[in-house]
Formats: structure tokens, sequence, C-alpha cells
């Protein structure tokens, strides 16, 4: 019988950190990048990680890639470069409902289009998972889940013994993730748990406008984790939206903090959270 | 070596249990398990069996849990065995809606309020007017279903409201466009829809058709990512008769694999057409 056990991906451990900050998907948000690269050099972290999705909804794909590789920040691969860097036609982001997958289209489409070969060559080149550890935690950071890239973990689907479960067969203490575009945290028991950093690219669908970032440190040897709200000119990234002809949608959720698009993925009370 | 190819249980993430067994007060006539009044193939289920589940299922790190039947509201425990599932993991009952008084959606409401996860209440319904879904579901239902699927959006549950295509043309973009359409005309402001291919088993076999011999996985071989998008690499199917594969095959005697969820968790060798539907329709019976 063949070995139908799904591949793990390439896997990097970079030691024991005092501080890090942890970028969730940027989806070209280039101006939020500059604004969470201050937070990050304010609040005088050891390193930088961007866990995958750099392009997507925003403008200028590009403009986010340069400042990652110039910016010494330490990458690990989303969907989307796994998709770019393969040259997939669609993001594999995972949407099931064909409204989600409409505009994920469009948002794969302009990415690719203005993501130069060069970027997409290194996209290829990147982890799928970084370990770390910090005050005391074993950290497995991964784009979706430790087994998929393109998983979900949602607050309320998420429950306290998947978690475990998850610890226990990836050998690590927290899990941390983005993907879902929305920040949360649960540890079952102290220093084990899921840290989900939310995103950069687009905000957490609140009716507010920024964006959401986390950092972890070592705090008198225990772990602590924080998420930190990302403030930009979300006004220039609309302005910007809107000369590129992304769609209306796009700019509408940058303006006013409300997802417009990719609501089906979401679960019952995410949904019902938001305003559409 | 098989002739069929095999999926490996990947991963145990979601755990149905048939609450109200193969009880159902429609007797709908595309139901791949026959469901009705008077079918009590699987019987069903009290708090405590329900409880010794939900406890395996724990241990063994489930992620979501599916209530159906027959229909879960039948089952007289069904709110306290809701809660049950509820302080453990994300719940969605599949039922026909027509029970669905409002002091009931108002109970759901507290449970979906009082827990960490999600509730999702998911109704079925087979098209957009009485005619098209009375034919199926029976005389007078379309109303009833309706009536069920408001009192849940008055309680601020939005259900997912899902349609086989016994409705002609339901899975199309124009289908799906005007479902839509009609959902937000019933008071849904957010419509969520899930479109799934008919199974030819049970009493559809009679109503439509039964499965062709061109209808097999025999002499397929599956790639990794073909076989980890199968439900049953990722389910698993409780009953009051055992552990069954997926909530499809509880008519097929080899499809009960075991009597507790740890003795399930090996491959299963995809033999049935109903396979062969969801392998290249890609149908899976979550949300």
């Amino acid at each position: 019988m063949p070995d139908l056990t799904p591949a793990r991906p390439r896997e990097e451990d970079h030691g024991t950190l005092r501080r890090v900050a942890l970028l969730g998907g940027i989806y070209s948000n280039y101006l939020a990048l500059d604004a969470a690269l201050a937070v990050a050099r304010a609040r005088e972290v050891d390193a930088v990680y961007a866990l995958g999705d750099f392009g997507a909804f925003g403008p200028h794909p590009d403009r986010t890639v340069e400042r990652l590789r110039d910016g010494g920040v330490a990458c690990i691969q989303g969907n989307y470069e796994e998709s770019l860097a393969a040259g997939a036609g669609d993001c594999h982001c995972g949407y099931t409902d064909p409204r989600d997958n409409h505009f994920a289209q469009i948002s794969y489409d302009y990415t690719r289009e203005n993501t130069s070969a060069e970027h997409k060559a290194w996209m290829g080149t990147l982890p799928g998972h970084v370990r770390l550890r910090v005050g005391g935690s074993r950290l497995l950071l991964c784009h979706g889940s430790p087994r998929r890239i393109n998983e979900f973990l949602w607050r309320t689907t998420t429950p306290d013994a998947f978690i475990r479960r998850t610890l226990a067969e990836f050998a690590t203490d927290v899990v941390v993730c983005t993907h879902t575009g929305l920040h949360w945290m649960r540890f079952p028991e102290p220093g084990r748990g899921v840290l989900n950093v939310g995103a950069l690219g687009r905000p957490a669908n609140d009716g507010r406008t920024h964006v959401w970032c986390a950092i972890v440190e070592d705090h008198g040897g225990v772990l602590r984790a924080e998420h930190v709200p990302v403030p930009y000119d979300h006004e220039r990234l609309a302005r910007e939206m809107t000369a590129e002809g992304l769609p209306a949608e796009f700019v509408e959720t940058v303006r006013t903090g409300w997802w417009t698009t990719c609501l089906e993925i979401l679960p019952a009370k995410e949904r019902a959270a938001g305003r559409f | 070596m098989s002739a069929f190819p095999s999926a490996p249980l990947v991963a145990l993430d979601t755990l149905w249990l048939q609450v109200a067994g193969t009880l159902c007060n429609l007797r709908c006539t595309h139901c791949f398990i026959s469901c009705s009044p008077d079918n009590h193939a699987h019987g069903m289920m009290d708090r405590a069996a329900v409880a010794r589940v939900l406890q395996e299922a724990e241990a063994l790190g489930v992620r979501e849990y599916y209530f159906t039947g027959g229909d879960p509201f039948l089952n007289r425990e069904i709110f306290e065995l809701a809660a049950d599932a509820l302080a453990r993991g994300p719940l969605s009952i599949l039922t026909n809606g027509v029970l669905l008084k409002p002091e009931w959606c108002a109970r759901l409401r507290e449970l979906s309020d009082a827990s960490p996860y999600s509730l999702d209440l998911r109704v079925s319904i087979d098209g957009w007017d009485a005619a098209t879904s009375d034919a199926i579901r029976g005389e007078g239902t379309f109303e009833r279903i309706l009536w069920g699927i408001g009192n849940l959006a008055r309680a601020g549950l939005n259900p997912v409201v899902t349609v086989t295509e016994a409705c002609a043309g339901a899975g199309s973009v124009a289908g799906r466009t005007r479902l839509l359409s009609f959902l937000t005309s019933i008071g849904l402001a957010r419509p969520r829809l899930k479109v799934m291919p008919l199974l030819r088993l049970g009493v559809e076999a009679q109503r439509s058709r039964a499965y062709g011999p061109a209808e097999t996985l025999r002499g397929v071989s599956l790639t990794a990512a073909e076989a980890d998008v199968l439900q049953c690499s990722s389910s698993r199917t409780v009953t009051s008769r055992g552990v069954f594969v997926c909530p499809i095959l509880l008519d097929a005697p080899a499809a009960r694999m075991a009597d507790t969820l740890s003795g399930s968790l090996r491959p299963f060798e995809l033999r049935y057409p109903s396979c062969h539907t969801c392998h290249v329709e890609g149908l899976t019976c979550r949300t």
C-alpha cells in the first residue's frame, strides 16, 4: 500500500531567544509592515519573524518582499509563497465557498502578476516551520497549523483537546500561527497553547482600522505573549489600492475595519461578531 | 493486493454522533439512509452513551462534533447532549428544522453564549419554493422549515442552509444565486449555503437511480493529497450500534469498524460506490 501520510515541511531551529516580534499575514500591506517593524525596534526584540502570506489583498506586493528581505526579517512560507513559488494557478487558501474563492482569486491573480520572478524563487527557499525557545517554552512557528499550511485555527473551533494533541504530536509547547487573519491565544496549561498572531494585512473585523502583531518574551524564565495593535496610514493604503484597481470591497475593509469578503469561512461566532 | 484503494485515518478531527439514530419525523424521498418515523435500524443515543463517546473523543484530541440523525431534535435530551459537546469543542447540529420552535431556539442561543466554542445549526431544504421542496420532503414541510429557520434567525443564530442537487440546478452559479437571494428574502441577512451532491443510496436509489457499475474506485490509486481530503481520513461516526466509518455508510455492515473510537483508528477500504462520489465530487458531510 502506498504511503499516504502527509509530508512535513522543511524545518529550521533558531535556538533560544529573549524577545521576538511575530508578524502574521501581511497581504502586501507594506505600510503596516513599516509600522510593525518600528514597534519591534522600539521593543528591542532579538528577531522579527514573518509567518507567511506576504502578498494578497493589498497593492504593490514587491514592496513588502523588499522590506522583509532588506530588513533581516526571518520568513517562513505561507500558502501564498508556496503557490507563487510553484507557479500555481490559485492561492490554496483553503476556502470552500465560491463567494470566498471569487475574491481570493482576484487577490492572487493581482499578486502573481506583480511579484518579480526573483522574489518568487526566493519564496521557494523558505522553511515551513521554525522552532525557537523563549522563556522556557518550545515554540513552533508555522503558517496555518503545524500539520497543514492552509488549516484555519480559529478561536472558537480550536478546542483545548485538539491543542493538547497538536502540541504532543509536534513535540512543542506553543504553536505560533496566522492564516485566519484574526488574532487570539489560549493556553490550556501555563506556557502551553496556541498563539495566533493575527494579520498585518487587514484589520480584525471589529470596526477598527489598526492591525495586529504579537510579541513573545522571556519574563523571568516564563513565556509572556501579547498581541500588539499596529496603527498605520490606512487612508494612504486605501488610496493606493484604489489606484491599482483592486476591488472596492477590499478598500472598504481597510477604511472601516469590517471584513466585506472571504466571510463564509468564518465560524459562527467569528461571523456573528462582524458587520457582514 | 486489494482492488480498491484505502483511506488512512490521518487524524481523528471530526466526530459525528447519530444522536437520533435513523429516526426522523419526515420521510424524505432522497434520504441516503432512509430515515423515517419507523426506521429503527440505529436507535436514539442517551446522555450516558454520548458522554462516554465524548470522553473518549476528548482524550483523542477531536477538533469538532456533529449531531445528526434522523432529526436530533427528536432526542428528548438534545439540549443536555449539546451542552456536553459544547463543553469540549465546536458543535454543528443537522436538522430538518420543523421542530425549532422559538423557545428551543432561545435555549440553543443560551447554549451557544455559554460556550467558548461555536454552535452551528444546519437546516436542510430542497428548493426555493414549496412545490420543489415538498416533493422531496413532504406536503407542507416547506413552510414549516422556513418557520424553523426564521425562529433561529430571530434568536440570533444564523443557520447554514443545505440544499441537495435533488433541487435541479442548485449547484450551478445561477442556482446558487437564486438560493442565496431566496434566503435573503426570508430574512437571513447573511445567508450561508452548502450545496451537496446526491448519494444514490437508501430511498434515493428508488427516487432517481442506484449507482451504476462505473461508479467505483476499483483499480484507482489515490495520492496523499487526494486521500487527505476524504472525510474518512479525518472522521468517524458513532451510532447506537457502534463506530462507523462515515455518516453515509450506516447500512453497510463492513463500514462498522469497532465498538469504540480507539478501535476504529485504522485505514478504510473504499469499496462502496458512494466512496466514488466523495472522491470524484469532493463531497464532505462537514459544513
